[in-house]
């Protein structure tokens, strides 16, 4: 008891090695000993902190889409519905506008207009024939009678690939508004974060794509 | 033209939601028209609603969660008061408006009382905490606010426009199927909180990045105060498992709008995949409400025992342990769903494991006193009332962890015991102690000690005298959500804690009071120093209340305890240290976007609710246009002159030198 009394002004009070708090396995000092993170970090690490919530977002759909392959209500099975030709050249069209995004960003960064034109136009077009494709894909189903409402399979279906879709053209919005903005105010640090963010946005939907395309087309196609 | 929206739609042949309606209607209308003849209006739309200013978005929060609990609050006095009437009769409510009672409460309680009062907490002291002039992202801050705003809203609009939902507050298919539930009740339920869930997953992605990038020179992870550790916990969580509901509520929206069959029973639709889903949110959403508590908890433990806190390290492995953990036990929510013993012993378990960081938290806070010298102020009363609360409910949540013991209690009253134990003794209790521990920092001024504890008292026995009938009642069979009954055995429990919930209104009452007498005696009750509880942490170093900037000069943290130290350093060299050179500082200008873009969400979730397909498509060209018009702006940041900043950190350090003379006075 006497070891606690009087102890206000103390260090150590009790006895744990309280102390600087930057010892043990745990020490970050040299992470934040120096100044504040750039303004680019900053905003690159939240914009990540937010795709990894979409992800999950997503993980969710994928979850449910699981659960519910199987409850085909007598309608049609994947294998009966997926054109894997299709979905081919879907797949190609949204990596090859990662590659030319990554054109862009580069282009962006070293201010150099014709390569950041250029090659978000390209993305742009790339993005917009995969969501054609998708449209007339989803549109085909519909008129064979197998629309979302037919059963639980082909609600989940419609959600998880819609979702996707519906995140390409927003995605396909902001890089038109992207374009827009260099155009009018030129590369400034503000819109180049912006770009930087953009164009994480466009490879997470790849990432994404490429879990979608194996786990429903791949599988659902062969079984 | 107007979708499903007609004049049937207002419910004039019921009086009690018309008038409430009409009561909050002449409010609302009072409140603006005398705020326009003071002419405080400018000021308003200049200073709070386009402010960026991470306190006063904390503190807008905060208000709106106070002005939700009063309308949650007037719910449950409605639900013990026919409850305590419906013996063998009909009571005063009707089944049908019962039902919305319960619903809009559980749902108020939940998304527009405890979760904007922790973010406006977690918004205002995180970043002064931190020694960090602002959050990451100042204006999605401010959106985020707005969105929960627009969702708080749009709930309280289904009082006079429609209906609310009568399927509880988390919407269980079929139930809540079109099938079922064809009226807008669902709707409303459905739009507002996709909507401020959207503004609440904002808040946690700036609140993330803020506290794991933004830092005072020196304040690294394991210096940072508890409450900033509890902050990040509960974002992380904030962070994944939101995404979860939002996707959950589309697919049950999916269903209802198109017909889309994910829980339907026809078709192949999986019911129970909507309970699994939901609760896969909905028990990580109790530990991102609980864990800023415990961060408050832990920093008013510290304060008024003048000791640091007992076993920081376990502290935030405690924490961090509970941050993971939380996603293990969902399935404790159904376990008579038929999973099989096995499954449900594994979860049974889980919950049991998760008793187990929560009881190293209790022990030490415990110890965290022992020894000290404990100052019994009102936010010291708050946090041991919580102790003894919390333990009892977490007890109670043990017993209901151990699967055969839940078959039994499942759906009972006892189960609304439980977590009315740990939420209103967890959390409600931290919230208020956090408010009154924090006031004077947001406001210069301290609350009025007397009335506190007053309310205090009243809360608590309030509590007792409520709830713990509940858990009587729930041992004897009694199932929650009851209109009417026809068990003499059960009234005299319930009027009991119709009584307990007079008591607590009590305290309410003294609450309120405790604010009009504590603005009324501001100058006796002003904070001069801006440190009024001889606190540890960087947030007294600033004056009360902190400028815009927060801090002249980016402290420098030389260990855990950054503020002790350094008035530690004072007093042994008694003077403060050297003067800094200052120099200019540059804010975030404010931004209407936030308002503006969850005005354009109001008529958005409004016209989704009705089916007005042009009003959708107006409202979201209108948040569209918002951002482009943000991203187009030019100067995105205003400059506060050296001088101005030398005069506020002058008088700051002048309050301070004169209470460090006045110490070496008294020696």
């Amino acid at each position: 008891m006497s070891a606690f009394q009087g102890t206000a002004d103390r260090d150590d009070f009790n006895r744990l090695g309280y102390g600087d708090g930057a010892r043990g396995r745990l020490n970050t000092a040299d992470h934040a000993a120096g100044e504040l993170a750039s303004k680019r970090i900053i905003v690159g690490y939240g914009f990540w902190i937010f795709l990894l919530s979409d992800i999950i977002m997503f993980s969710a759909f994928f979850a449910s889409y699981a659960v519910l392959v199987g409850a085909t209500a007598g309608g049609p099975s994947g294998s009966e519905l997926f054109d894997l030709r299709n979905t081919g050249i879907e797949t190609a069209c949204l990596l090859l506008s990662s590659f030319t995004c990554g054109i862009a960003s580069i282009g962006a960064r070293t201010h150099r207009g014709a390569w950041f034109y250029g090659a978000m136009t390209a993305t742009f077009m790339l993005g917009a024939a995969f969501l054609s494709l998708e449209v007339r894909e989803f549109g085909d189903l519909v008129a064979r009678g197998a629309g979302p409402t037919r059963s639980a399979f082909l609600s989940a279906f419609f959600t998880l690939v819609g979702c996707h879709g519906l995140h390409v053209t927003a995605g396909l919005l902001w890089l038109s508004t992207m374009m827009a903005q260099v155009f009018a105010k030129g590369y400034r640090a503000d819109i180049l974060r912006r770009i930087l963010c953009f164009s994480l946005f466009w490879h997470t939907l790849d990432i994404i794509w490429v879990a979608l395309f194996s786990m429903v087309y791949l599988m659902g196609a062969s079984t | 033209m107007l979708g499903k929206l007609s004049w049937a739609a207002v419910p004039l042949d019921q009086p009690i939601p018309l008038i409430a309606a009409a009561l909050v209607g002449v409010m609302i209308i009072g409140v603006l028209g005398w705020i326009t003849l003071k002419g405080w209006l400018p000021y308003l739309w200049r200073e709070w609603i386009t402010s960026v200013d991470h306190k006063r978005i904390g503190i807008m929060y905060i208000l709106l969660a106070m002005v939700m609990l009063l309308r949650g609050f007037v719910d449950a006095l409605m639900m013990r008061s026919q409850q305590a009437l419906a013996l063998h009769s009909q009571g005063y409510l009707p089944p049908e408006h019962y039902n919305q009672i319960f619903s809009a409460h559980g749902t108020l309680m939940i998304f527009f009382v405890a979760m904007p009062f922790v973010s406006g907490l977690m918004n205002f002291v995180a970043p002064l905490q931190l020694g960090v002039r602002d959050v990451a992202f100042p204006t999605l801050n401010s959106v985020g606010f707005w969105l929960t705003a627009t969702g708080a809203l749009l709930v309280n609009i289904s009082l006079v426009v429609g209906e609310f939902a009568r399927t509880d507050w988390l919407p269980y298919p079929p139930l809540s199927e079109l099938a079922y539930s064809p009226g807008v009740g669902v709707d409303y339920y459905l739009w507002s909180i996709e909507i401020s869930g959207v503004g609440t997953l904002l808040s946690g992605v700036n609140l993330v990045t803020t506290v794991l990038k933004m830092h005072a020179p020196g304040m690294t992870y394991m210096r940072m105060p508890m409450f900033c550790w509890t902050t990040l916990a509960s974002n992380l969580l904030i962070v994944a498992a939101f995404p979860i509901l939002t996707a959950t509520l589309a697919m049950l929206l999916l269903d209802r709008y198109l017909g889309f069959h994910f829980f339907t029973n026809e078709a192949g639709g999986n019911v129970m995949m909507f309970m699994n889903l939901i609760w896969a949110w909905g028990h990580p959403e109790v530990y991102i409400l609980v864990l800023p508590a415990f961060g408050v908890f832990s920093e008013v433990f510290s304060t008024f025992s003048r000791k640091p806190l007992f076993g920081y390290r376990s502290m935030v492995m405690a924490t961090m342990a509970i941050c993971i953990l939380s996603f293990t036990v969902w399935l404790h929510h159904f376990f008579t769903m038929g999973a099989g013993a096995d499954v449900n012993a594994i979860f049974g378990i889980a919950s049991m494991i998760i008793a187990v960081p929560t009881g190293v938290k209790i022990f030490n806070w415990l110890f965290t006193m022992y020894g000290g010298r404990v100052a019994y102020s009102t936010a010291m009363l708050w946090s041991i009332g919580f102790m003894i609360t919390f333990v009892i409910g977490g007890v109670t949540g043990v017993l209901l962890a151990v699967p055969p013991a839940d078959f039994v209690l499942h759906d009972s009253l006892f189960l609304v015991a439980h977590f009315h134990n740990v939420l209103i003794g967890g959390l409600l209790f931290g919230a208020f102690a956090g408010y009154s521990y924090w006031f004077p920092k947001a406001f210069g001024f301290r609350l009025h000690e007397g009335l506190g504890k007053a309310s205090f008292w009243c809360w608590v026995i309030g509590f007792y005298v409520a709830f713990m009938p509940l858990y009587v009642l729930g041992l004897m069979g009694m199932p929650r959500r009851m209109q009417h009954y026809d068990v003499p055995a059960w009234r005299p429990w319930l009027l009991i804690a119709a009584g307990g919930a007079v008591i607590i209104l009590a305290g309410i009452i003294l609450q309120i009071a405790q604010l009009a007498v504590s603005i009324r005696m501001r100058e006796a009750l002003r904070d001069r120093t801006g440190d009024p509880w001889d606190g540890r942490s960087l947030e007294w170093s600033t004056p009360s209340p902190p400028p815009a900037f927060n801090f002249a000069v980016l402290p420098r943290v030389e260990g855990e305890e950054a503020y002790w130290r350094i008035k530690q350093r004072a007093r042994q060299r008694a003077k403060l240290g050297e003067e800094p050179s200052y120099t200019e500082i540059e804010m975030p200008r404010n931004s209407a976007t936030g308002f503006i873009c969850a005005f354009f969400a109001t008529f958005m979730g409004f016209a989704l609710i009705w089916h007005i397909w042009w009003m959708v498509a107006l409202a979201a060209f209108g948040a569209y246009a918002t951002f482009v018009a943000f991203a187009w702006r030019d100067r995105v940041e205003d400059i506060i002159p050296a001088n101005a900043v030398a005069r506020i950190d002058r008088a700051n350090r002048s309050a301070r030198g004169e209470v460090l003379a006045g110490l070496q006075v008294a020696q």
